[in-house]
């Protein structure tokens, strides 16, 4: 099997999600210059959501085919979020507009805490798995596996940026935003009701993440009330690493950022085997002997890699990759 | 009654104030001028006309409603828009969406389409430019962008904040020129500028600011001729 291919379509597959999450950061971000740490729990919620009603559905056995069962996951777990991020920004965020930078800040991790515990008592303590309703075919290409699942996240991701870029760019609505996100009381002279544009915008990228949530929750098989807050660190890391505030540099800096994960993966354990250092084989011949290995880091230490990105970022070019320099933001 | 009635306007920031109690007015149809030197509080009124900042006194009444305390975002409805000080163009939308902006308000697509025609007219080189995103343009260019977005909502009441600023002097004259030809299409004007002769030759009236306090009123030929004028604001 080829390993670089094969992590490629599963760096691709991760990247996928990360960007559609990292876009919910970066739109926020882009309006009103707030990173929304409570964004990871909205997929958590959309995951939550999705995978109740899908099981729900399959248990009452009746007859629904398949697709229909996952589709009403779906169409479940969006307006679900969509109520999450308007409310989080109506009832928490919206008072501290003029608050100090810190205080919506801190206000974020505390929406977080309150989400991962409401998710805890309505849902449950321990993973819940998705139920297995659909075959998932696996094709070989050139000697690596890709699943059904991970061309539906990928195609569907593909939609999803597509869908979001017609929106900012072609609508009244996208024109507002972008207005608004470069000055907003411009934007007001010219009659955009910023609060309304403002709601959108956590409407449309709470909408975004219950999508990414049935994604990851899909493809891993598992939901739990704890999984939006490593999700959501990687996203934001990849809006930063694609430059915070701008669109294409989430869809980049998320599927990069995808990519660099799974061929850390990949291969952090052939790096990392001692036994391949000749010198320190030859101290430890019986451990190495037979094609034994040592190795320092399994690919357990995947997270890792999504943080050392977000840090070479932040030293060596902390405007991100097609971000503007901050100074030409002003 | 005047077209804008201002009464005792009183404007200020965080406590401090920068305009005290001034009232003026512009009928319906007029051009009419307020200058002033640096801080005078030239801005600050129109921003608190265009409802960018409160006022903590006194009252502003357009067509006979107040609008002492709406916001912007509803006073465009009413017809009353503002070119900011430094043109506040979007820098990163296309010349065409900046357009697209000022007519934000509007529903009808073919009346828009319409307008945005004219302002390719009055303006050629934005038509050159329009697929272009607005930071690339010149400063004249940008003025006169803020101007045709500012136009595309069909206000009856233009607030102008300084439209020569930093402009070289063909510029300003041909900013000038479509000023008044606004004008004389029936939108009524409030002009802001330090350069006081030229703003007064355009307009038939004028308002003198002080300290945050209207010090003149007259004709604009009464103040061209105003000898307290001419030194402080002429330069003579
Ligand atoms: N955001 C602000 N915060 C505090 N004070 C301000 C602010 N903006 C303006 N001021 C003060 O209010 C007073 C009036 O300022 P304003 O900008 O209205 O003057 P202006 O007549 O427009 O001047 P200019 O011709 O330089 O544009 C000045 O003393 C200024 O320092
Ligand atoms: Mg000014």
């Amino acid at each position: 099997m080829d390993i670089f291919l094969q992590q490629l379509i599963n760096g691709l597959t991760l990247g996928s999600v990360y960007a559609i999450v990292a876009l919910g950061y970066t739109m926020v971000y882009g309006i009103i210059q707030l990173i929304n740490f409570a964004h990871g729990e909205v997929v958590m919620v959309g995951a939550m959501v999705a995978l109740s009603v899908i099981s729900a559905l399959t248990g009452a056995q009746i007859g629904l085919p398949p697709v229909v069962i996952v589709l009403a996951g779906i169409a479940c777990a969006i307006p679900a979020c969509m109520a999450i991020g308007y409310g989080m920004e109506r009832i928490a965020y919206r008072p501290l507009r003029k608050a100090p930078r810190l205080a919506p800040l801190i206000t974020a991790i505390g929406i977080s805490i309150i989400l991962q515990h409401v998710a805890l008592l309505v849902f449950s303590r321990n993973p819940l798995s998705f139920p297995q309703i659909m075959p998932n075919p696996v094709f070989e290409i050139a000697g690596a596996h890709i699943s059904a699942v991970q061309i539906a996240i990928i195609g569907g991701s593909v939609v999803v940026m597509a869908g979001l870029t017609f929106l900012v760019y072609r609508t009244r609505l996208g024109i507002a935003m972008r207005a608004t996100s470069e000055n907003v009381q411009v934007a007001g002279l010219m009659g955009v009701n910023i609060d309304r544009v403002i709601s959108s915008t956590f409407v449309i990228g709470a909408a975004l993440a219950a999508i990414a949530g049935v994604m990851i929750g899909t493809y891993y098989g598992i939901a739990h009330y704890t999984m939006g807050a490593m999700l959501g660190l990687k996203a934001f890391s990849a809006a930063v690493l694609g430059g915070i505030g701008n669109l294409a540099g989430a869809m980049l800096g998320g599927v990069l950022l995808g990519v660099v994960e799974a061929m850390g993966a990949g291969y952090i354990g052939e790096f990392t085997d001692l036994c391949q250092a000749p010198w320190i084989a030859g101290l430890m011949t019986e451990r190495c002997a037979d094609g034994g290995n040592f190795v320092l880091f399994g690919s357990n230490y995947q997270d890792v890699f999504a943080f050392l990105v977000l840090i070479a970022v932040l030293i060596f070019r902390p405007s991100g990759l097609l971000g503007e320099r901050v100074s030409d933001r002003a | 009654m005047a077209l804008l009635e201002v009464r005792d306007l009183e404007v200020g920031y965080g406590g401090i104030a920068a305009v005290r109690g001034i009232g003026f007015e512009v009928a319906q149809g007029e051009l009419v001028a307020l200058i002033g030197a640096n801080g005078a509080g030239k801005t600050t009124t129109l921003k608190a006309l265009a409802g960018m900042l409160v006022a903590s006194g006194g009252s502003v009444h357009f067509d006979g409603k107040s609008i002492t305390r709406t916001p912007s975002h509803q006073l465009i409805r009413q017809g009353v828009a503002l070119v900011p000080e430094g043109r506040g163009v979007f820098t990163r939308l296309t010349v065409e969406e900046n357009l697209a902006m000022g007519a934000y308000i509007r529903d009808d697509r073919a009346g828009v389409r319409t307008d945005l025609e004219r302002m390719f007219g009055l303006f050629p080189r934005l038509k050159e430019r329009r697929a272009q995103v607005a930071g690339t343009l010149s400063g004249g260019e940008q003025q006169m962008l803020a101007i045709g977005r500012a136009l595309m909502s069909r206000p009856r009441l233009l607030l102008l904040d300084e439209p020569s600023m930093g402009l070289a002097p063909l510029m300003v004259q041909k900013i000038f020129e479509v000023i008044q030809g606004v004008s004389k299409e029936g939108v009524t004007i409030l002009l802001v500028e330090q350069n006081a002769r030229l703003a007064l030759e355009v307009a038939s009236r004028g308002y003198v600011m002080e300290s945050g306090e209207i010090s003149l009123a007259d004709s604009s030929a009464a103040l061209l001729a105003s000898p307290q004028v001419r030194q402080a604001y002429l330069g003579e």
